[in-house]
């Protein structure tokens, strides 16, 4: 339960609420302290601070888009998850989050092997290959398919490691990372109510967020 | 130049320098100021300016700290040179240092040539001037002066200390020595140490100006001589290094200075030439050649790991000080790997800090240009800052 209900838009740029944001929101515990990997104008560090008073920190590549978020006074470093994470001591943070970034860095491995040793959480947002749309149009057309959450050509989009929920799960299990939840949801905002069942969620989930934790922790 | 006029023109101008005809404050006090090396500093003169004005509760203090070749004179007419402030862009009403909403103060350094006790102030043993006889000064001396100055104008806490390259440098002093008295620090364009390369450099200027048979073993100002020519040496080759390989390359190519062909000559056929002589001269005629001296010395002396057991974080041990790093892209002086060390130190230690590397081909320099997105990052740190700490 959130401690306060946020309002359903970001205070500075009125946009409402990401999906994802607010079932991170949920996850993160009030008065922790959080590092939002990629964190782009800041928007969820702006709502886990306003409704879980989480101490905040941010990466993000971007320079315009850290000068926002430096600008609304939170604190984030011009970096990204390939290279900058390594910096980081171990168990800096309570939870270390990546939203929507993973299938867009390098080496996702190495990167969600840094969030798992930085943060005594991490959260994990991406979205799934593994949709039926996404099945049926490469089945359909036998060309990369382009949906609303991956609208570009193969070749413009910066997603290097598409996955889907059962892959990263696999993945997970590979690393020895505890999934502590995993919600799959669809693009309108609606969790779906089979969160059970992974196989289900690998069909009709559009995107999804792990809730993870290391082994070793 | 003929010797007589040569001779009336350094004498001006060191009359100049002893008392600036702007509007500086001097805080001169008869407590030592005990440096590092073991000596110290009596009476200490500190010459400052200031812009705006301090709210009620004292909470709205900005220093600014200056570069080697920089004063106290940030924003307002430089009164040897006649030009525009040296952080014009950056200081004054409606700039990102706000000086309608921040008290804004920038002192001249001590081993400075603009007022602050510096080795071409008058020695009181000898009654004449310190030359070679003036202790050497780190960046904390400068540092613990400044101090003494921010107590003197009743101020307890700074919201913010503001600085590039060695101002930087002084920055990240004042956050390690004096944590508790600094609310946000912006240190631009520095490190946390001085490379190798940068030590070298160094050296190069200092040979020049002690190569000039008129610098006369530091006490020229007693033989009423000035080495000009080795001090501009000196300004040309740092120069070079404010610069970048592009930002040259756009304003001067390989352009010729009034004329269509080479002199076959050593005369300054390039415009860059004629430009870096130009940067030499002036310089000049506002900076005293000792001073130059100790202050690089001061800056070779800067390792902010080495003072705090090999461990950078260590300075920062529990600080609460809000931090933003800046760096440029083109700067190989200060290259943004240094402001990352400072950046994983303050990681390290969990503090507050925001970093942004700036793409600019200017150099080093960039700091002190018209930069917008420097301006965007450093005037939207500091607001929101300003409103945490409720400065309206």
């Amino acid at each position: 339960m959130l401690s306060r209900l946020p309002s359903t838009c970001d205070p500075i740029t009125g946009m409402p609420h990401r999906v994802d944001h607010l079932l991170i929101a949920e996850m993160v515990s009030i008065g922790s302290r959080v590092l939002d990997v990629g964190c782009g104008d800041g928007a969820l560090l702006q709502l886990l601070g306003d409704t879980r008073s989480v101490d905040g920190r941010g990466i993000e590549i971007e320079p315009e888009k850290v000068n926002a978020c430096v600008a609304r006074g939170l604190s984030v470093i011009q970096g990204d998850a390939d290279n900058d994470l390594n910096d980081y001591p171990d168990k800096a943070f309570d939870y270390a989050i990546l939203s929507l970034t993973i299938q867009a860095t390098r080496f996702p491995q190495k990167v969600l092997e840094n969030l798992l040793r930085i943060g005594r959480h991490a959260i994990v947002s991406f979205p799934n290959f593994g949709h039926w749309e996404v099945r049926a149009k490469l089945l359909l057309t036998g060309r990369m398919p382009r949906t609303r959450n991956l609208p570009e050509t193969w070749h413009a989009s910066p997603d290097a490691h598409l996955c889907t929920i059962a892959d990263f799960a696999d993945l997970c299990r590979e690393m020895d990372a505890e999934v502590e939840r995993a919600v799959a949801f669809n693009s309108a905002g609606r969790r779906l109510p089979i969160n059970r069942f992974i196989r289900l969620q690998n069909v009709f989930g559009e995107k999804a967020v792990f809730l993870l934790k290391g082994r070793s922790a | 130049m003929n010797t007589a006029l040569r001779q009336a023109t350094f004498a001006s101008s060191q009359n100049k320098i002893c008392q600036p005809s702007s509007l500086p404050a001097e805080f001169a006090v008869n407590a030592p100021l005990m440096l590092e090396c073991g000596k110290y500093i009596c009476p200490l003169v500190v010459a400052y300016q200031t812009y705006g004005t301090l709210n009620s509760n004292h909470s709205n203090a900005v220093l600014i700290c200056h570069a080697l070749t920089g004063d106290q004179h940030a924003a307002n007419i430089h009164p040897i040179t006649g030009k525009t402030g040296w952080w014009e862009h950056m200081v004054g009403p409606g700039r990102p240092i706000d000086t309608e909403r921040y008290f804004v103060i920038c002192s001249n350094i001590i081993g400075g040539c603009m007022g602050s006790t510096g080795p071409a102030s008058i020695n009181p043993e000898t009654g004449k001037p310190f030359g070679l006889d003036f202790p050497i000064v780190t960046i904390a001396d400068m540092v613990n002066a400044q101090a003494r100055l921010i107590d003197h104008l009743g101020i307890d806490q700074l919201f913010a200390v503001v600085g590039g390259s060695m101002g930087g440098m002084q920055v990240l002093e004042w956050s390690a020595r004096y944590g508790e008295r600094v609310y946000s620090a912006v240190p631009i364009a520095t490190a946390a140490w001085h490379s190798s390369q940068n030590i070298a450099f160094h050296e190069v200027g200092r040979q020049a100006i002690m190569a000039d048979p008129d610098w006369c073993e530091g006490n020229y100002l007693e033989h009423g001589r000035m080495p000009r020519r080795g001090l501009s040496v000196a300004r040309m080759a740092a120069h070079i290094t404010y610069l970048s390989e592009n930002a040259l390359h756009r304003k001067f190519g390989r352009n010729l200075q009034n004329r269509d062909d080479r002199s076959f000559s050593f005369s300054a056929d390039f415009q860059v030439e004629s430009y870096l002589r130009h940067q030499g001269s002036t310089f000049v005629d506002r900076f005293d050649p000792n001073s130059y001296l100790y202050i690089t010395r001061a800056m070779d002396y800067f390792d902010l790991a080495a003072d705090n057991g090999g461990i950078l974080a260590n300075a920062f041990h529990g600080t609460k000080t809000r931090f933003c790093v800046v760096s440029f892209t083109s700067d190989w002086l200060y290259p943004t790997h240094e402001s990352k060390a400072i950046v994983q130190a303050l990681n390290a230690v969990a503090a507050n800090v925001s970093f942004v590397e700036i793409d600019s081909d200017k150099g080093h320099d960039a700091f002190l240009l018209d930069e917008p997105e420097m301006f965007a990052t450093i005037g939207g740190f500091l607001a929101a800052g300003a409103r945490k700490r409720g400065i309206a």
